[in-house]
């Protein structure tokens, strides 16, 4: 069962890509909804709102850090700022899940959002998938204890730490699911 | 345009799901609006329940206005042209805005045509009060759906009237002869197949329109709304901060009485409202465009 955080995003078309790899799903609201999941999704969304719902429920913020310590964390767009350990908006909550310092925004607003294929390297696999990019962050700086999981014209735009993954863009729009079982199979 | 551009367009929509979308008409308001957790604000001159009192034209606002509150806000930023004024629209795109809504709340620029919206690049969203008018905002290029609701009255009865008569339509395609439906709301037969099989429109459906409270959000949101767009609610009400900290709870926690309930405690008056009777029909902004 892989909880969704449902505070604020595009948490339906991430359910759909769990129902599309045959994995349960629960909405994430409060700390009570992380009990029984086998890992968690910080989907896109607005990260200053996504932020200030956070912020209001400490013990949903304790549970996530919890549940961080032996359950894996995927984050896309806003989730992937919200994984980091510094982004460039300093009103934005940190989890530091992800050693890694990501700027918001970083490609302009929606007119420069974009469809584009990234490659995934993963172990002695490598695969070009499809995503959107939406207003999306970059990831400026990586420390070395990250790993690097995918690219996008040489630019870094998913990151591995231990179990848990960052991207920046969205391949759940696309029906995309191989991050997803990445992330998630195997491990319920 | 291409499928994939528009998957683009409606990208964005998606990312304002369980949210609240709320209308500012200075920097102020709009950094409010934004400390209260708003996914995005709508920049116009005059909130709708303004413009209904103070009459003439209502036009697109001065881009210098909607440059400002762009510049320092890190939020979507959305602003609204006139139905049919594609050359406003093509302004909004130039100055980047994130979405432009083709409002029935300004004054209608052509009476018998709305936008083309699939050479732009930036998303539409367009107002609808039934499934007709959705469909064909939605075979013009429009990447979002909203009720119309009616704008500035502080009066939730017409959103709830046209979210619902959506849904029920939506239900009635299962039953019905799709080709006849297709002629009747003007659209191509493969978008009512669409929209027949998933029960569903094919693009992100919100209301809008006399939302004015922590329960009017909860309510739009239990009958299928997917985000809120608050107008003149927020900034027409006695304390607009806290109103929209607690409209803003009150969408995440829709199904949750109780969390509705700590949001709306405390609250001071809500705007006024005006009756639907006390509208004369031409002075509806619902009924302007189709």
């Amino acid at each position: 069962m892989i909880g969704v955080l449902a505070l604020q995003g595009n948490f339906d078309s991430h359910i759909k890509i769990l129902k599309k790899i045959n994995l349960k799903h629960k909405l994430v609201k409060t700390r009570d909804d992380l009990s029984s999941v086998d890992g968690l999704i910080i989907p896109g969304g607005e990260s200053t709102t996504i932020t200030n719902l956070l912020r209001k429920n400490q013990s949903l913020i304790d549970g996530i850090n919890k549940l961080s310590k032996n359950k894996p964390i995927l984050g896309s767009c806003a989730g992937l700022i919200l994984m980091s350990k510094e982004s460039n908006d300093s009103r934005v909550h940190n989890f530091a899940f992800l050693n890694v310092i990501t700027c918001r925004n970083a490609y302009g607003r929606q007119v420069h959002s974009f469809e584009a294929k990234i490659n995934v390297k993963n172990g002695l696999m490598s695969s070009d998938i499809d995503v959107l990019f939406i207003r999306a962050p970059k990831i400026d700086k990586i420390n070395n204890d990250v790993e690097v999981l995918a690219t996008f014209q040489k630019e870094v735009v998913a990151v591995r730490q231990g179990i848990h993954i960052g991207i920046s863009c969205h391949p759940e729009l696309l029906n995309e699911t191989l991050i997803h079982e990445i992330c998630f199979k195997g491990k319920t | 345009m291409s499928k994939e551009s528009f998957k683009v367009k409606v990208g964005l929509a998606e990312m304002l799901k369980g949210g609240v979308i709320m209308d500012v008409t200075n920097l102020e308001q709009a950094k409010i609006a934004e400390d209260a957790g708003a996914v995005s604000v709508m920049a116009l001159e005059r909130i709708p329940s303004d413009i209904r009192k103070d009459g003439g034209v209502a036009r697109m606002s001065n881009p210098h206005m909607i440059k400002e509150i762009q510049d320092n806000v890190s939020i979507p930023v959305m602003a609204k042209c006139r139905i049919g004024h594609f050359a406003e629209a093509q302004i909004l795109e130039a100055l980047e805005v994130d979405f432009i809504d083709e409002s029935e709340v300004l004054t209608t620029a052509d009476e018998h045509a709305h936008v083309d919206k699939h050479p732009f690049k930036v998303p539409f969203v367009c107002g609808a009060r039934d499934l007709g008018e959705a469909l064909r905002r939605i075979n013009e290029g429009a990447a979002l759906i909203r009720t119309k609701g009616e704008a500035g009255s502080g009066n939730i009865v017409e959103a709830v009237r046209h979210m619902k008569m959506i849904t029920s339509q939506i239900i009635e395609l299962k039953d019905s002869d799709l080709s006849k439906k297709a002629e009747e709301f003007r659209v191509p037969l493969d978008l009512v197949e669409e929209v027949a099989k998933n029960q569903k429109l094919t693009v992100p459906n919100f209301a809008a329109g006399g939302i004015a409270t922590p329960a009017d959000a909860s309510l739009m949101m239990q009958l299928g709304a997917e985000t809120v767009f608050v107008g003149s609610g927020i900034f027409k009400s006695q304390d607009p901060s806290e109103r929209a900290h607690a409209i803003v709870k009150a969408v995440t926690h829709f199904k949750s009485a109780k969390d509705v309930l700590t949001a709306s405690y405390d609250l001071k008056d809500a705007m006024k409202g005006i009756l639907m009777s006390d509208i004369p029909e031409d002075e509806k902004f619902s009924n302007r465009g189709d």
